[in-house]
Protein backbone atom coordinates (compact mmCIF):
# COMPACT_ATOMS: atom_id res chain seq x y z
CA UNK A 1 0.00 0.00 0.00
CA UNK A 2 1.58 3.47 -0.94
CA UNK A 3 0.52 7.00 -1.13
CA UNK A 4 -0.18 8.51 -4.73
CA UNK A 5 3.38 9.43 -5.50
CA UNK A 6 2.22 13.26 -6.56
CA UNK A 7 0.40 14.09 -3.26
CA UNK A 8 1.61 17.00 -1.96
CA UNK A 9 1.72 16.99 1.87
CA UNK A 10 2.74 20.50 4.11
CA UNK A 11 4.03 20.74 7.33
CA UNK A 12 1.11 22.23 8.52
CA UNK A 13 -1.18 19.43 7.50
CA UNK A 14 -2.79 20.92 4.40
CA UNK A 15 -2.72 17.92 1.80
CA UNK A 16 -3.33 18.40 -2.01
CA UNK A 17 -4.50 15.81 -4.54
CA UNK A 18 -3.11 17.58 -8.04
CA UNK A 19 -4.86 15.23 -10.32
CA UNK A 20 -7.97 16.03 -9.56
CA UNK A 21 -8.17 19.77 -7.44
CA UNK A 22 -8.90 18.49 -3.77
CA UNK A 23 -7.40 19.08 -0.85
CA UNK A 24 -7.67 17.72 3.17
CA UNK A 25 -6.68 18.57 6.60
CA UNK A 26 -4.88 16.48 8.87
CA UNK A 27 -3.15 16.69 12.37
CA UNK A 28 0.48 16.06 12.67
CA UNK A 29 0.53 12.46 12.87
CA UNK A 30 -1.54 12.00 10.26
CA UNK A 31 0.85 14.07 8.33
CA UNK A 32 3.43 11.79 10.11
CA UNK A 33 1.22 8.70 8.22
CA UNK A 34 1.06 10.04 5.04
CA UNK A 35 4.81 10.70 4.63
CA UNK A 36 5.68 6.97 5.91
CA UNK A 37 2.98 6.09 2.85
CA UNK A 38 4.75 7.65 0.84
CA UNK A 39 7.27 5.24 0.90
CA UNK A 40 6.62 2.32 3.01
CA UNK A 41 4.10 0.11 2.28
CA UNK A 42 3.72 -2.12 5.38
CA UNK A 43 1.33 -1.01 8.25
CA UNK A 44 3.40 -3.39 10.72
CA UNK A 45 5.84 -0.62 10.00
CA UNK A 46 4.15 2.12 10.35
CA UNK A 47 2.15 0.87 13.60
CA UNK A 48 5.81 0.48 15.29
CA UNK A 49 7.03 4.00 14.44
CA UNK A 50 3.98 5.23 15.66
CA UNK A 51 3.81 3.07 19.02
CA UNK A 52 7.22 4.08 19.93
CA UNK A 53 6.46 8.10 19.72
CA UNK A 54 3.23 8.00 21.20
CA UNK A 55 1.71 6.75 24.15
CA UNK A 56 -1.18 3.99 22.59
CA UNK A 57 -0.95 0.30 22.86
CA UNK A 58 -0.57 -1.79 19.34
CA UNK A 59 -3.97 -2.80 19.03
CA UNK A 60 -5.64 0.69 19.39
CA UNK A 61 -2.58 1.85 17.21
CA UNK A 62 -3.60 -0.76 14.69
CA UNK A 63 -7.17 -0.25 14.62
CA UNK A 64 -7.15 3.99 14.70
CA UNK A 65 -4.74 3.27 11.52
CA UNK A 66 -6.85 0.78 9.64
CA UNK A 67 -9.42 3.51 9.59
CA UNK A 68 -7.15 6.29 8.23
CA UNK A 69 -6.12 4.30 5.53
CA UNK A 70 -9.52 3.61 5.07
CA UNK A 71 -10.12 7.47 4.90
CA UNK A 72 -7.56 8.00 2.24
CA UNK A 73 -8.66 5.35 0.22
CA UNK A 74 -12.01 6.92 -0.16
CA UNK A 75 -10.84 10.41 -0.76
CA UNK A 76 -8.66 8.73 -3.65
CA UNK A 77 -5.00 9.06 -2.48
CA UNK A 78 -3.83 5.83 -2.24
CA UNK A 79 -2.37 4.00 -4.90
CA UNK A 80 -4.36 0.82 -6.83
CA UNK B 1 10.31 43.67 -23.70
CA UNK B 2 10.85 46.98 -23.95
CA UNK B 3 9.12 47.60 -27.57
CA UNK B 4 5.98 46.18 -27.52
CA UNK B 5 4.20 45.86 -30.88
CA UNK B 6 0.85 47.98 -30.80
CA UNK B 7 -2.34 46.05 -31.85
CA UNK B 8 -6.27 46.48 -31.87
CA UNK B 9 -7.93 43.62 -31.17
CA UNK B 10 -11.29 43.62 -30.74
CA UNK B 11 -13.40 41.60 -28.34
CA UNK B 12 -16.92 40.66 -27.45
CA UNK B 13 -18.96 38.59 -24.96
CA UNK B 14 -18.71 41.88 -22.48
CA UNK B 15 -21.66 40.56 -20.25
CA UNK B 16 -20.03 39.49 -16.78
CA UNK B 17 -23.56 38.38 -15.10
CA UNK B 18 -23.89 34.94 -12.87
CA UNK B 19 -23.08 33.00 -16.07
CA UNK B 20 -20.35 35.65 -17.53
CA UNK B 21 -19.26 36.23 -20.76
CA UNK B 22 -15.13 35.23 -21.67
CA UNK B 23 -14.28 38.55 -23.08
CA UNK B 24 -13.60 40.71 -19.43
CA UNK B 25 -11.31 37.54 -18.94
CA UNK B 26 -10.49 37.40 -22.70
CA UNK B 27 -8.89 41.26 -22.15
CA UNK B 28 -7.14 40.60 -19.26
CA UNK B 29 -5.29 38.15 -20.36
CA UNK B 30 -4.29 40.43 -23.74
CA UNK B 31 -3.43 43.56 -21.63
CA UNK B 32 -0.98 41.67 -19.19
CA UNK B 33 0.65 40.48 -22.80
CA UNK B 34 4.80 40.97 -22.87
CA UNK B 35 4.66 41.15 -26.66
CA UNK B 36 1.82 43.69 -27.59
CA UNK B 37 0.51 46.94 -26.58
CA UNK B 38 -3.53 46.67 -26.58
CA UNK B 39 -5.99 48.79 -27.74
CA UNK B 40 -9.05 47.28 -26.60
CA UNK B 41 -12.26 47.85 -28.86
CA UNK B 42 -15.10 46.16 -27.21
CA UNK B 43 -18.21 45.19 -29.18
CA UNK B 44 -21.24 44.69 -27.42
CA UNK B 45 -24.89 43.66 -28.22
CA UNK B 46 -26.75 45.06 -24.94
CA UNK B 47 -26.13 48.35 -23.63
CA UNK B 48 -25.64 47.12 -19.72
CA UNK B 49 -22.96 44.74 -20.39
CA UNK B 50 -20.55 45.41 -17.84
CA UNK B 51 -17.48 45.59 -20.06
CA UNK B 52 -18.83 48.58 -21.65
CA UNK B 53 -18.19 50.34 -18.61
CA UNK B 54 -14.50 49.58 -17.41
CA UNK B 55 -12.50 52.16 -18.46
CA UNK B 56 -9.30 50.53 -17.55
CA UNK B 57 -9.73 47.24 -19.53
CA UNK B 58 -11.82 48.64 -22.42
CA UNK B 59 -10.64 51.50 -24.96
CA UNK B 60 -13.84 52.07 -27.51
CA UNK B 61 -16.75 50.16 -27.38
CA UNK B 62 -19.29 49.90 -30.42
CA UNK B 63 -22.55 47.79 -30.38
CA UNK B 64 -23.32 45.76 -33.05
CA UNK B 65 -26.38 43.87 -33.90
CA UNK B 66 -27.80 40.78 -32.55
CA UNK B 67 -26.78 37.55 -34.68
CA UNK B 68 -30.09 37.11 -35.55
CA UNK B 69 -30.43 40.46 -37.53
CA UNK B 70 -28.26 38.30 -40.26
CA UNK B 71 -24.82 38.81 -42.18
CA UNK B 72 -25.34 41.91 -44.02
CA UNK B 73 -26.27 43.84 -40.85
CA UNK B 74 -23.42 42.42 -39.06
CA UNK B 75 -21.20 42.99 -41.85
CA UNK B 76 -21.99 46.96 -43.05
CA UNK B 77 -21.64 47.52 -39.12
CA UNK B 78 -18.17 45.88 -38.55
CA UNK B 79 -17.18 47.41 -41.86
CA UNK B 80 -18.39 51.16 -40.33
CA UNK B 81 -16.33 50.26 -37.43
CA UNK B 82 -13.19 49.13 -39.00
CA UNK B 83 -13.16 52.29 -41.38
CA UNK B 84 -12.75 54.09 -37.97
CA UNK B 85 -10.33 51.49 -35.76
CA UNK B 86 -8.57 49.31 -37.81
CA UNK B 87 -9.10 46.23 -35.95
CA UNK B 88 -6.20 43.95 -36.27
CA UNK B 89 -7.89 40.91 -34.88
CA UNK B 90 -11.48 39.98 -33.64
CA UNK B 91 -11.72 37.31 -30.88
CA UNK B 92 -15.45 36.59 -30.92
CA UNK B 93 -16.66 34.64 -27.47
CA UNK B 94 -20.10 33.88 -28.17
CA UNK B 95 -21.33 30.65 -29.35
CA UNK B 96 -24.80 31.95 -31.15
CA UNK B 97 -22.24 34.52 -32.68
CA UNK B 98 -19.74 32.38 -34.55
CA UNK B 99 -21.42 30.90 -37.26
CA UNK B 100 -21.71 34.38 -38.17
CA UNK B 101 -18.22 35.27 -37.51
CA UNK B 102 -16.94 31.82 -39.58
CA UNK B 103 -19.21 33.07 -42.75
CA UNK B 104 -17.83 37.28 -42.76
CA UNK B 105 -14.12 35.82 -42.28
CA UNK B 106 -13.16 36.41 -45.75
CA UNK B 107 -14.83 39.60 -45.88
CA UNK B 108 -13.00 40.38 -42.98
CA UNK B 109 -9.78 39.58 -43.95
CA UNK B 110 -10.37 41.64 -47.05
CA UNK B 111 -10.84 44.39 -44.64
CA UNK B 112 -7.35 43.41 -42.75
CA UNK B 113 -9.05 41.69 -39.94
CA UNK B 114 -8.01 38.54 -38.91
CA UNK B 115 -9.47 35.78 -36.91
CA UNK B 116 -8.62 32.30 -35.65
CA UNK B 117 -11.77 30.47 -35.23
CA UNK B 118 -13.20 26.81 -36.53
CA UNK B 119 -13.90 26.12 -39.44
CA UNK B 120 -18.01 25.22 -40.49
CA UNK B 121 -17.87 21.70 -40.38
CA UNK B 122 -15.39 21.88 -36.96
CA UNK B 123 -18.28 24.18 -35.55
CA UNK B 124 -21.18 21.97 -36.46
CA UNK B 125 -19.14 18.15 -35.79
CA UNK B 126 -19.09 19.34 -32.08
CA UNK B 127 -22.61 20.76 -31.79
CA UNK B 128 -24.67 18.70 -28.55
CA UNK B 129 -26.75 17.48 -31.16
CA UNK B 130 -24.14 15.46 -33.02
CA UNK B 131 -22.21 14.11 -29.64
CA UNK B 132 -22.99 10.38 -30.17
CA UNK B 133 -21.11 10.54 -34.33
CA UNK B 134 -18.54 13.06 -32.62
CA UNK B 135 -17.61 10.30 -30.12
CA UNK B 136 -17.36 7.22 -32.68
CA UNK B 137 -15.70 9.85 -34.87
CA UNK B 138 -13.12 10.40 -32.44
CA UNK B 139 -12.89 7.51 -31.03
CA UNK B 140 -14.20 9.51 -27.67
CA UNK B 141 -16.17 8.19 -25.10
CA UNK B 142 -19.82 10.34 -25.34
CA UNK B 143 -22.88 9.85 -22.81
CA UNK B 144 -26.02 8.65 -24.67
CA UNK B 145 -27.67 11.63 -26.36
CA UNK B 146 -30.82 12.82 -28.47
CA UNK B 147 -32.05 15.60 -30.16
CA UNK B 148 -35.89 16.55 -29.94
CA UNK B 149 -37.88 19.18 -31.65
CA UNK B 150 -41.11 19.02 -29.54
CA UNK B 151 -42.69 17.89 -26.20
CA UNK B 152 -44.24 14.54 -28.77
CA UNK B 153 -40.63 13.71 -29.58
CA UNK B 154 -39.57 14.53 -25.52
CA UNK B 155 -41.75 12.15 -24.48
CA UNK B 156 -41.12 9.16 -26.89
CA UNK B 157 -37.18 9.60 -26.59
CA UNK B 158 -37.04 9.42 -22.67
CA UNK B 159 -38.67 5.98 -23.21
CA UNK B 160 -34.82 4.97 -23.75
CA UNK B 161 -33.19 6.65 -21.06
CA UNK B 162 -33.22 6.34 -17.38
CA UNK B 163 -33.79 8.76 -14.96
CA UNK B 164 -32.27 11.37 -13.87
CA UNK B 165 -31.68 12.92 -17.37
CA UNK B 166 -29.51 15.99 -18.68
CA UNK B 167 -32.15 18.08 -20.38
CA UNK B 168 -29.65 21.08 -22.24
CA UNK B 169 -30.40 23.77 -24.77
CA UNK B 170 -28.54 24.15 -27.76
CA UNK B 171 -26.09 26.62 -27.42
CA UNK B 172 -26.47 27.45 -23.46
CA UNK B 173 -28.40 25.91 -20.26
CA UNK B 174 -28.57 22.03 -18.80
CA UNK B 175 -30.82 21.11 -16.11
CA UNK B 176 -31.00 17.56 -14.38
CA UNK B 177 -34.13 15.96 -14.76
CA UNK B 178 -35.49 13.58 -12.09
CA UNK B 179 -38.87 12.31 -13.83
CA UNK B 180 -40.67 13.16 -17.20
CA UNK B 181 -42.66 16.04 -15.88
CA UNK B 182 -39.39 17.47 -14.93
CA UNK B 183 -38.09 17.14 -18.19
CA UNK B 184 -40.73 18.43 -19.57
CA UNK B 185 -40.43 21.52 -17.57
CA UNK B 186 -37.00 22.27 -18.60
CA UNK B 187 -38.09 21.40 -22.11
CA UNK B 188 -40.57 24.55 -22.46
CA UNK B 189 -37.73 26.53 -20.22
CA UNK B 190 -35.34 26.14 -22.36
CA UNK B 191 -36.75 26.17 -25.72
CA UNK B 192 -38.27 29.69 -24.93
CA UNK B 193 -34.83 31.08 -24.25
CA UNK B 194 -32.59 29.34 -26.86
CA UNK B 195 -35.20 27.39 -29.46
CA UNK B 196 -34.52 24.21 -30.66
CA UNK B 197 -33.44 21.36 -30.49
CA UNK B 198 -33.44 20.51 -27.22
CA UNK B 199 -30.88 17.63 -26.06
CA UNK B 200 -31.69 14.87 -23.95
CA UNK B 201 -28.41 13.05 -22.50
CA UNK B 202 -27.55 10.29 -20.57
CA UNK B 203 -26.69 11.47 -16.59
CA UNK B 204 -23.03 10.08 -15.94
CA UNK B 205 -22.51 10.27 -12.34
CA UNK B 206 -19.18 11.51 -11.46
CA UNK B 207 -16.53 14.86 -11.03
CA UNK B 208 -16.94 17.31 -13.82
CA UNK B 209 -13.83 18.74 -15.40
CA UNK B 210 -12.73 21.23 -18.11
CA UNK B 211 -9.90 22.29 -19.99
CA UNK B 212 -9.61 25.38 -21.93
CA UNK B 213 -7.00 25.10 -24.66
CA UNK B 214 -5.89 26.84 -28.01
CA UNK B 215 -5.44 24.75 -31.43
CA UNK B 216 -3.77 26.52 -34.29
CA UNK B 217 -5.82 25.36 -37.00
CA UNK B 218 -3.25 22.96 -38.47
CA UNK B 219 -3.54 20.44 -36.11
CA UNK B 220 -1.13 21.63 -32.89
CA UNK B 221 -2.62 21.89 -29.07
CA UNK B 222 -0.32 25.45 -28.28
CA UNK B 223 -1.54 25.33 -24.67
CA UNK B 224 -3.88 23.12 -22.52
CA UNK B 225 -4.74 24.10 -18.95
CA UNK B 226 -7.50 21.42 -16.68
CA UNK B 227 -9.45 22.55 -14.18
CA UNK B 228 -11.93 21.16 -11.66
CA UNK B 229 -14.65 23.04 -10.17
CA UNK B 230 -14.78 24.14 -6.38
CA UNK B 231 -17.19 26.00 -6.36
CA UNK B 232 -20.93 26.10 -8.57
CA UNK B 233 -23.84 28.66 -9.27
CA UNK B 234 -27.17 27.66 -9.25
CA UNK B 235 -26.90 27.68 -12.56
CA UNK B 236 -23.96 25.45 -12.57
CA UNK B 237 -21.61 27.77 -13.51
CA UNK B 238 -17.69 27.75 -12.20
CA UNK B 239 -17.66 30.52 -9.33
CA UNK B 240 -14.48 28.86 -8.20
CA UNK B 241 -11.72 26.37 -9.61
CA UNK B 242 -8.57 24.78 -9.59
CA UNK B 243 -5.76 24.18 -11.84
CA UNK B 244 -5.30 20.50 -11.85
CA UNK B 245 -2.64 17.43 -13.30
CA UNK B 246 -4.24 14.94 -15.08
CA UNK B 247 -2.37 13.75 -18.14
CA UNK B 248 -5.77 11.63 -19.93
CA UNK B 249 -7.62 15.16 -19.90
CA UNK B 250 -4.26 16.99 -21.71
CA UNK B 251 -4.04 13.52 -24.04
CA UNK B 252 -7.79 13.75 -24.81
CA UNK B 253 -8.04 17.57 -25.68
CA UNK B 254 -4.19 16.60 -27.50
CA UNK B 255 -5.85 14.17 -29.76
CA UNK B 256 -8.90 16.07 -30.44
CA UNK B 257 -7.36 18.82 -31.86
CA UNK B 258 -4.69 17.17 -33.60
CA UNK B 259 -7.45 15.18 -35.55
CA UNK B 260 -9.61 18.05 -35.63
CA UNK B 261 -7.01 20.58 -36.79
CA UNK B 262 -9.33 22.76 -34.37
CA UNK B 263 -8.47 26.43 -35.33
CA UNK B 264 -8.88 29.60 -32.25
CA UNK B 265 -10.10 28.45 -28.44
CA UNK B 266 -12.11 26.01 -26.82
CA UNK B 267 -13.22 24.38 -23.86
CA UNK B 268 -13.86 20.98 -23.25
CA UNK B 269 -16.02 19.87 -20.56
CA UNK B 270 -15.76 16.12 -19.46
CA UNK B 271 -17.01 13.67 -16.93
CA UNK B 272 -14.70 11.25 -14.58
CA UNK B 273 -17.37 8.56 -13.71
CA UNK B 274 -17.02 7.29 -10.17
CA UNK B 275 -17.47 3.89 -10.89
CA UNK B 276 -15.44 3.27 -13.59
CA UNK B 277 -12.59 5.76 -13.84
CA UNK B 278 -13.81 6.79 -17.00
CA UNK B 279 -13.67 9.76 -18.45
CA UNK B 280 -16.84 11.13 -20.83
CA UNK B 281 -16.68 14.27 -23.20
CA UNK B 282 -20.04 16.22 -22.48
CA UNK B 283 -19.33 19.53 -24.71
CA UNK B 284 -16.85 21.11 -26.07
CA UNK B 285 -17.30 24.79 -26.39
CA UNK B 286 -15.96 26.82 -29.71
CA UNK B 287 -14.87 29.42 -27.91
CA UNK B 288 -12.30 30.35 -24.60
CA UNK B 289 -14.27 29.73 -21.23
CA UNK B 290 -15.31 32.86 -19.01
CA UNK B 291 -12.39 31.36 -16.91
CA UNK B 292 -9.39 31.84 -19.21
CA UNK B 293 -7.85 34.09 -17.06
CA UNK B 294 -6.60 30.70 -15.14
CA UNK B 295 -4.67 30.02 -17.70
CA UNK B 296 -2.92 33.46 -18.15
CA UNK B 297 -2.79 32.85 -13.95
CA UNK B 298 -0.69 29.28 -14.45
CA UNK B 299 1.26 30.89 -17.04
CA UNK B 300 0.00 30.18 -20.33
CA UNK B 301 -1.79 33.71 -21.55
CA UNK B 302 -3.89 31.52 -24.31
CA UNK B 303 -5.41 34.82 -25.69
CA UNK B 304 -2.18 36.68 -26.43
CA UNK B 305 -1.02 33.84 -28.44
CA UNK B 306 -4.24 33.20 -30.27
CA UNK B 307 -3.67 37.12 -31.78
CA UNK B 308 0.13 36.10 -32.33
CA UNK B 309 -1.63 32.75 -34.45
CA UNK B 310 -3.88 35.26 -35.83
CA UNK B 311 -0.72 37.57 -37.24
CA UNK B 312 1.09 35.02 -38.43
CA UNK B 313 3.72 35.83 -35.47
CA UNK B 314 5.93 32.83 -34.64
CA UNK B 315 4.41 31.16 -31.33
CA UNK B 316 5.81 28.35 -29.86
CA UNK B 317 3.55 25.28 -28.11
CA UNK B 318 3.11 25.53 -24.19
CA UNK B 319 3.09 21.96 -22.29
CA UNK B 320 4.28 23.43 -18.87
CA UNK B 321 1.58 25.41 -16.32
CA UNK B 322 0.84 25.90 -12.67
CA UNK B 323 -1.22 22.96 -11.00
CA UNK B 324 -2.78 23.92 -8.11
CA UNK B 325 -3.39 27.47 -8.88
CA UNK B 326 -7.33 28.90 -7.89
CA UNK B 327 -9.64 31.56 -8.76
CA UNK B 328 -12.08 32.55 -7.30
CA UNK B 329 -14.88 34.86 -9.08
CA UNK B 330 -16.56 37.71 -7.25
CA UNK B 331 -19.15 40.56 -8.60
CA UNK B 332 -18.33 44.00 -8.18
CA UNK B 333 -20.73 47.20 -7.93
CA UNK B 334 -19.27 49.66 -10.49
CA UNK B 335 -20.53 53.46 -10.19
CA UNK B 336 -20.92 54.97 -13.65
CA UNK B 337 -21.80 58.01 -14.94
CA UNK B 338 -25.01 58.22 -17.32
CA UNK B 339 -23.21 59.80 -20.14
CA UNK B 340 -21.49 56.94 -20.72
CA UNK B 341 -24.91 54.98 -20.55
CA UNK B 342 -26.21 57.91 -22.95
CA UNK B 343 -23.82 57.50 -25.62
CA UNK B 344 -23.90 53.88 -26.07
CA UNK B 345 -28.02 53.99 -26.24
CA UNK B 346 -27.86 57.51 -28.37
CA UNK B 347 -24.88 56.86 -30.83
CA UNK B 348 -24.15 52.96 -30.52
CA UNK B 349 -20.90 53.89 -29.43
CA UNK B 350 -18.83 54.89 -26.37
Amino acid sequence: MKLKKNIAISESGFVFNPEIGTSFTTNSLGVAILKQLKTKTSTEEITSSIIKSYDVDSITCEKDLEDFIRILEQFNLIED
Amino acid sequence: MKNKKDITVAVTGLNAIDSPGPGVAVIRGLKESDFYNVKIVGLAYEILEPGIYMDELVDKVYQIPIPSSGFDAMLERLTYIQAKEKIDVIIPNFDAELMTFIKLKPHLNKIGIHLLIPTKEQFEERLKGNLNEFGKKHDIKVPQSESVYSINELEDALEEFDYPVVIKGKFYDAYVAHSINDAKDYFFKISAKWGAPIIIQEFIKGHEFNVTALGDGKGVMMGAVPMRKTFLTDKGKAWAGISIDDPKLLKMTNDFITKSKWGGGLEIELMKEDKSGDLFLLEINPRFPAWVYLAVGCGQNHPEMLVKLAMNEEVKPLKKYDVGKMFIRYSYDMICDLDKYEQISIHGEV
